[in-house]
């Protein structure tokens, strides 16, 4: 990854609250990041986190009410789409940003065969006539290694298997040539072998398409294989970002350690017992003024129930909201 | 196991499961879903035989089948000698209480009107004829060994969380005090940092009460970690059991090294080099392939493999596999024709 690379999209200070029976729930708060061109951001965190609120939110695809955006900037080629009227975002959301769900079933339209799924954005969005845009679905079919493509774009979403399927998304998300592609677990309903296909495919598209990708999972050994950066979410928050080496070797949140520590392994040692993380993840009825982590983090200490961290530098390219130095084992200064 | 002979508790011989296609107004039956098409296995007392494979090969099916949660269509079930393969439903009332299910969405499987009292209680309430007193005693007892607060004991299922709602599924499966569960992906819908709860709870149940698990999962690193030895099924078989160590070392089946080197790990130095990533999709249940189940995907494919469906059988102590690739090599360790009851497994 070139150092210093420009980011196509930078998120800052990015808050959504839903409005809900029981109240408030901050799903997202104070979340910044940045994609550089061309790299891989992995976004880890257990279900609730605030994944897939963050990458809604930024393409503006969460309906209002329940859903608030409450602050924020997400700035791509220079602009702010949460300024963005409904008809810009949309020309901008399927063309040059794409994106792929965990279930094809729900974003893929069960009455419309894969042929005009694929040829719509086209025609939308690139004004090709029908032959061009069929042409081009054949292409994008063929790209992401569906066999048989002429003939499989009559066919109906429902008559792909779920890795097929799944390619399917892949395609009509890369149709307009996106320069980001957000992928929501992508492969978490799939199967092992069916998942690594799709990792495959992945990463050789990227190099081929050169595109920037948010890659998001709740599984340490996608984001291993694929990310260059990963940045971990805990209560709505970002706890921690650092390049996937740094992360994994180095992780610096008490989170990120502790679950790098509960899993157990394929290959090389199995550990007798299980490490656990006791506790619950927390429920956001609130802003947290607090470290969200606290109930469950083995070294918090007294600053961690009065002040919620902000993100601090600990590394090159590497931060973590934590008061405490893992590293040092004691609270950091200041 | 310390015990020179593991005694059997649970031995399955070519068990059948098909579930029949109906089609047209009629309703006529026009084929079948081979969801379990001849399997034999057996799991000694105490330990975990983890039972993988990917969705739909029919983990599910083989564990409800044993349990006589269907009526099976071929084959043999004996739990502790018993032979419960073709008693009628009815006839199995008597024994239910020794056999029970931990499901994979505690959500699901429990009555969202009930409370957690009356949920863990409900077994009791139909096997046994405790006075309330006694129950309610026996269902606090449960929490506790569960690991859930007994003063929640008057809350629904909703007010508690995913991992929390497992605990009450797990509190009713030990009511009576089986002697063997099947867990079908009980931690599935659990997030990981909530997984390790749940398994190490799993892990002091079975040595606090001696418990025999088939514990069902398409985690093959979860079930590296909690099985003593692993099944492997594809499409309705299944194509490899060893002891738990030997197998992730040393997997035998093609299909089991496909599927163990598709495995993500979570370490980004791993090279992925040598990594066997399998082309297209598993076949049908409903119209598997001649020959052997996996030879439209084996990357060792051989001539054979498309006529002949390969034996399942012991290639080395303690090791079964079904694969042309170990006939020959198989000769001299394989049981011969009659004595093909599945021998007792190298346990660790
Ligand atoms: N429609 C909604 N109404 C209320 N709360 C919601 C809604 N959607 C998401 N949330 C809440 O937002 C939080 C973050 O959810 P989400 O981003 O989906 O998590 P993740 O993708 O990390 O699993 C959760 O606490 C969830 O309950
Ligand atoms: N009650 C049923 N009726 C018809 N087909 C079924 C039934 N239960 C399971 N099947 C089919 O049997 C096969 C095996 O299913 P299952 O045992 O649930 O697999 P697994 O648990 O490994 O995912 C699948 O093709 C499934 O669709
Ligand atoms: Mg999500
Ligand atoms: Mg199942």
């Amino acid at each position: 990854m070139p150092d210093g690379a420009q980011p196509v999209l930078d998120v800052r200070d990015l808050n959504t609250v839903f409005q809900t029976r029981g109240g408030e729930v901050h799903a997202v708060n104070h979340v910044s990041f940045d994609l550089k061109k061309g790299e891989l951001l992995g976004v880890v965190g257990e279900s609730g986190s605030g994944k897939s609120v963050t990458m809604m939110s930024l393409i503006g695809l969460l309906p209002s009410p329940p859903a608030e955006v409450r602050r924020g900037e997400v700035l791509f080629d220079g602009r702010d789409l949460l300024k963005m009227d409904a008809d810009s975002l949309r020309d901008i959301r399927g063309a040059r940003i794409g994106f792929v769900f965990q279930d094809p079933m729900t974003s893929l339209n069960p009455v419309f065969t894969v042929g005009f799924q694929l040829r719509e954005p086209l025609m939308r969005h690139m004004g090709m006539n029908k032959r061009q845009a069929n042409a081009r679905a054949v292409e994008l079919l063929e790209l992401v290694g569906i066999p048989d493509a002429k003939q499989r774009l009559k066919d109906y979403p429902h008559q792909f298997s779920g890795g097929m399927r799944q390619r399917v998304m892949i395609a009509i998300a890369l149709a307009c040539d996106p320069e980001v592609l957000i992928a929501d677990e992508p492969t978490t309903a799939l199967d092992v072998t069916i998942q690594a296909q799709i990792l495959e495919l992945v990463k050789e598209l990227r190099h081929k398409l050169g595109m920037a990708i948010v890659w998001i999972t709740h599984d340490l050994g996608v984001i291993a294989g694929i990310a260059d950066r990963v940045m971990v979410m805990y209560g709505g928050q970002v706890v921690e970002q650092a390049p996937v080496r740094e992360l994994f070797k180095n992780p610096q949140h008490p989170y990120t350690a502790a679950l790098l520590e509960t899993i157990p392994h394929v290959r090389g040692d199995r550990a007798e017992r299980l490490k656990v993380i006791e506790g619950q993840p927390p429920i956001l009825g609130a802003i947290p003024t607090a470290c969200p982590f606290r109930h469950r983090c083995p070294v918090a200490f007294d600053r961690c129930k009065q002040e919620n961290p902000a993100r601090m530098p600990v590394g090159d390219g590497h931060d973590a909201a934590c008061f405490y130095d893992l590293a040092k084992g004691e609270p950091r200064d200041a | 196991m310390l015990d020179a002979t593991p005694r059997k508790l649970v031995e399955v011989r070519d068990l059948k499961m098909h579930f029949p296609i109906y089609a047209g107004i009629l309703r006529k039956r026009v084929g079948e879903v081979k969801a379990v098409d001849g399997v034999s296995f057996d799991i000694f007392a105490g330990e975990t035989l983890g039972l993988v494979g990917e969705s739909g090969c029919g983990k599910s099916t083989c564990g409800r089948a044993i349990l006589r949660l269907y009526d099976i269509t071929d084959g043999s079930v004996k739990i502790d000698g018993a032979e419960i393969g073709d008693t009628p439903q009815g006839g199995l009332r008597k024994m239910r209480p020794t056999m029970q299910m931990v499901f994979q969405d505690p959500q699901a499987s429990l009555n969202p009107r009930m409370t957690v009292e009356a949920i863990i209680g409900e077994p009791l309430m139909e096997h046994t004829d405790l006075s309330r007193d006694k129950r309610r005693d026996r269902v606090h007892e449960l929490m506790d060994a569960v690991g859930l607060n007994r003063t929640f004991s008057n809350r629904y299922p909703h007010e508690f969380s995913g991992g929390q709602r497992q605990r009450i599924g797990i509190a009713r499966a030990l009511a009576l005090n089986p002697k063997f569960i099947v867990c079908d992906e009980p931690i599935a819908a659990l997030d990981v940092s909530i997984q390790a709860q749940v398994v190490n709870l799993l892990e002091d149940l079975q040595e606090k009460f001696d418990l025999t698990y088939l514990f069902i999962s398409h985690d093959l690193s979860m079930v590296r970690h909690i099985a003593d030895r692993v099944a492997v099924m594809y499409l309705g078989k299944v194509v490899e059991l060893s002891p738990r160590e030997a197998l992730y070392a040393e997997p035998l089946h093609p299909y089991t090294k496909a599927l163990l080197s598709a495995v993500p790990e979570p370490d980004p130095d791993m090279t992925t080099e040598d990594r066997v990533i399998l082309q297209g999709d598993v076949p049908s249940p409903s119209n598997p392939p001649q020959g052997c189940n996996f030879c439209t995907r084996c990357p060792a494919v051989m001539d054979i493999c498309h006529r002949e469906d390969p034996e399942f059988r012991e290639v080395q102590p303690g090791r079964f596999v079904a694969c042309h690739h170990y006939n020959q090599t198989a000769g001299d360790t394989a049981a011969s024709e009659d004595n093909k009851s599945i021998q007792q497994g190298e346990t660790t």
